[in-house]
Parts: structure tokens; sequence; C-alpha cells
């Protein structure tokens, strides 16, 4: 593959990258994918689920084919203390019809979907490292590869090269992460019989829930999370970094004793780990997005930090960007100009995107996770909120006024006092709503 | 059900490269810090501290190419690169 030229190179195989070399290939540019895996999503991991939504823009009734493990029908959001937990969960017909989001294997969706841009024309080269993008002058103009005259030559070259992107950090636009800007997610799949999983979780046929839950991640701020597969359970949490040094304890430590939490354990009982997993989850939000676009160049996806760490979006949004940079491609493509002042229409198309609105609505939130609430947060109030709840509910005598008097007082100590508390609630309300 | 991290890592198909992908770069710089953080926060317990020869040892051949190491050293001591192309971690699931 000497010095071959292409009209655009995408580096990696996830969905960022496999959505933008599909949009490019079905218009009839030349393109190559490259990834270093085994096979694309060999290195993908995630902690979430897959929307309909962006991908099905891409790929009109994917589920019929891809490899998918449940459909989605109820959520349920967790607040844990050491011994119980307080719950809100939803569940409604219209909720999953249309389909909203699917379990899925990492592995074998991203595969399945890389395989798709493979089909529309595009170019495969994985088991191959990027391990350098060439320059002329402030332009990119191709990338060096660890094959044998793995040069690649191109017009355009997409980083979609994933949360560490070492290319992103190569082409200096931003600098490293801070260990506040991402989470370490640490996941297990737990092989279950099928009907096991059904009767625990109230599931029929495909359907699957989903459970994400705070708190009892040993005073760290993480999130932890449940999906039901077809025949396994994924678990996982996912801890700052920043606090992973600090707390001196293992990750998987964190992971085992959320296993251990009386409601948890019952889910999982009698299952057997299939698979180990670790992987980055980008947290920075808003606030952490580098430039998009530069000379010959634009980044997508976790690279470029786009993750909506509330709505437990990523996937979809990598999907997104990775559209809209194909679609930049090609208006720069019949243009022949790939200047950063054409490619800046990629820049334009995000920020008119839910990849930016969404991420600035929320930009509060990496303040809120990284600042000192996250002490209250992830360590009191998940306790107190479980301890008055308790309370208010036992019929012991104790009058109702009281109760209510008992459930604020607490919530307010927890807090640090009725400022405090006023303070957290505002700047909790800010966070979300920028 | 916990499962000891050689267990948990028996579950994970590699494809091992014969050079490590992580390097330190001082093992001085090792010796001299004082958390020694990277014995905690890696997921693989890639690393360990030998008090011995009081060298830093690295098991990338458990590597899961998470990164946090890389940004988790205090002393940026880690250099981090990429497996070579086809090498490292394959997950059969993910």
């Amino acid at each position: 593959m000497a010095e071959e030229r292409f009209d655009c190179v995408v580096v990696g195989g996830g969905p960022a990258g496999a959505a933008a070399a599909y949009t490019m290939a079905k218009a009839g540019l030349k393109v190559a994918l490259i990834d270093r895996g085994e096979f694309p999503g060999a290195k993908n991991v995630f902690g979430g689920v897959l929307f309909r939504s962006q991908l099905e823009d891409l790929l009109p009734e994917f589920w019929k084919e891809a490899p998918l493990e449940r459909l989605i029908v109820e959520e349920r959001l967790m607040l844990l203390d050491e011994q119980g937990m307080v719950t809100l969960s939803h569940r409604n017909p219209g909720f999953a019809d249309p389909p909203n989001s699917w379990s899925a294997m990492r592995a074998q969706f991203d595969a399945w979907f890389a395989g798709k841009a493979e089909k529309a024309g595009a170019v495969p080269v994985y088991q191959t490292t990027v391990t350098e993008l060439l320059q002329e002058g402030d332009r990119v103009v191709g990338v060096r590869t660890d094959r044998e005259d793995g040069d690649l030559y191109a017009d355009i070259v997409i980083v979609a090269d994933g949360v560490n992107s070492l290319l992103g950090k190569a082409l200096g636009v931003h600098r490293e992460w801070q260990p506040d800007e991402v989470s370490l997610g640490v996941k297990e799949i737990i092989h279950l019989p099928r009907n096991v999983i059904e009767s625990r979780f109230n599931l029929e046929g495909n359907e699957g829930a989903s459970i994400e839950f705070l708190g009892d991640t040993l005073g760290m701020t993480g999130l932890g999370f449940l999906y039901t597969n077809k025949e396994s359970i994924s678990i996982g949490v996912g801890i700052m970094v920043n606090d992973l040094q600090k707390a001196r304890v293992k990750p998987y430590a964190v992971l085992d004793h959320v296993k251990q939490h009386p409601y948890i354990r019952k889910l999982i009982a009698g299952g057997e780990v299939e698979e180990y997993a670790a992987h980055l989850i980008p947290e920075g939000g808003f606030h952490s997005m580098p430039p998009l676009a530069g000379n010959g160049w634009m980044i997508c996806g976790d690279a470029a930090q786009m993750v909506n760490a509330v709505n437990g979006e990523g996937t979809n949004l990598a999907v997104l960007s990775g559209r809209l940079a194909g679609e930049t491609a090609i208006l720069a493509h019949v243009r022949g100009d790939y200047s950063l002042g054409m490619l800046d229409h990629y820049n334009e198309s995000i920020r008119a995107s839910i990849v930016f609105k969404d991420l600035k609505k929320y930009s509060g939130i990496h303040g809120l996770l990284s600042g000192p609430e996250r002490r209250v947060l992830f360590g009191k109030l998940p306790g107190v909120l479980n301890e008055s709840i308790s309370d208010y509910m036992s019929v012991n005598g104790i009058t109702k006024e009281e109760k209510q008097k008992m459930l604020i007082h607490q919530l307010r100590d927890a807090a640090g006092g009725n400022v405090e508390l006023l303070r957290l609630g505002l700047k909790g309300w800010r966070a979300i709503n920028r | 059900m916990s499962a000891s991290i050689e267990e948990r890592l028996y579950t994970i198909r590699y494809k091992a490269d014969e050079q490590s992908h992580l390097i330190v770069k001082d093992q001085e710089v090792c010796a001299q810090c004082p958390s020694k953080d990277c014995l905690f926060f890696c997921p693989a317990d890639v690393y360990d501290w030998d008090e011995g020869t009081r060298t830093l040892s690295i098991a990338y051949e458990n590597c899961v190419e998470c990164g946090t190491c890389r940004l988790g050293c205090s002393e940026q001591n880690i250099e981090w690169k990429y497996p070579m192309g086809g090498y490292g971690i394959a997950y059969k699931l993910g």
C-alpha cells in the first residue's frame, strides 16, 4: 500500500469512524477505514446502550439485522446506600415502540457496523496502528502506520481514535485530559440462562431492562450500570480517575463491592463471569471539547469528549458526529477545498446538533462531579436519602408532620445546613441548565 | 462470586506482542515516587513494585489498553503507546 492516495482516511473503526466511512463511501468517495484491533470493535467497550435515533438516520431499520441483545423496555435509576436503595423506574409500552435503545456487545456490533462501511466501498485497513499524522506545513496530508511502507495520503483525515486519542494530542489542538476529565469503567459480562434473566427482571421475549445506579462506590464519584443481554448481564462501575488516584482502591474492588450489595447480589446470583473489561470514559463534557477541525482534518466521538454522562449517551453522539464529518468531507470533495475554512462546516453542523446543545446545557456537570459537592452527592446523600425514606415510610406512631420535618432536617444536615442545601440545589440545577 | 484478577484476566482474549507498548521512562523516578498510585488504579494489575530490585515491573501482556496509567501516573513517567496493529486485547463481547 505504498503511498496510496485516498479522498479520506478515517482512523478508528468504532461508531464515529464507521459512520464517517459509511457516509463518504456511499457517496462514492475513496475511503480507507483504519483500525488497530484484530477487527473493528475488538478493543471497544461501553457501559451503555445503543440508541435507535442517530443510527437509524444512517441505516434505516438497522435493528432488523444488526447484532443487538435486548430491546430496553424498562429503565431504572437507583440511589444505593450500603444496604438499601431508592429507585425511580419507568416502563411503558410506548417507550419501546418505536424502539428507543438496545443492549449490545460492542465487539460484535462495531464489527457489523464497520462491515456496513466496507460494503459501501470503504477499504478496510485493520490490524494497523496509526503512529503519526503526516503534515505539510499546517496541513494534515495523511497518516503513517506501523505497516511496512505504511504511509497513506489523503485530502482529509478523520480522527476517530477514541478516548485516548493519541492523534488528537499529536495534533496539538488540545492538551492532555486531566484525571478529572475521564472515568475508568470496569465491567463484567456475567452469564445467566435466558429464563433466569427474564424472571428476575420481569421480561419476556427480547425485552430488556437497564439500571443506572449512584452511590455505594466507596465514597468516590462514580456511577454504576447494569444491562440485561440475551443470556448475560453486563454490570460495571465508572469511577473518576482523580478519585481513584487518591483512594488507592483497586477499580475491580469497587465493582466487587457493588456486586455484593444485597439488592444487586440477587440480580446476578449464580452467574459466571464471561468477560472482564475496562475502558476510559470521557467525562469532561462541553468545556473539554477541542476544536473540531483544521486544515485537512476533523475529529469525532470520544476523541473529542462527545459524551453526555447525564443521559448515558455516547455511541449515538459518536455516530452523529461521524456522519456530520463525513457529510462535510463530501462537500469539501465536491469543492476541492480541504482548508479549515471549508471543514469548519463540520464545526457548524455540530453546533446545530444535540452534541453541542445537550453538552452545553449540561456544561456545569463536570464542575459538580469534580468539585467539593461530589462528596455530598456521591458520599452522604444517597445514604441519608435511603435512611430518611425508610423513616418516612415506617408506621411507628410518629406523626406525619413530625416525619416530614425529620426528612427535611436529615437532608439539610447531609448537605451541611440550609444555605449549603440551597447552594447545592442551585448548583445542581444550573449544572443541567445552561 | 468475586473472581480474582487472574481469573478475570483469563476471560479476556489477548494476542501479546513481543515488545512492551508500556515503558517506564525512568526507574529512578518510580523509586522516588512516594505514592505509587499505579499499583492501585490499574484495572489489570499490570504494575508491580519489587522492593528487592527497586524496580517497577510491567506485565504489559495483561494490559487492557485503557489508558488510566497514561493519565493517572502523577510523575507522568509512563510512555504509553498502542500495541502494534492486530496485537493486544481482543474482546469477544466488549
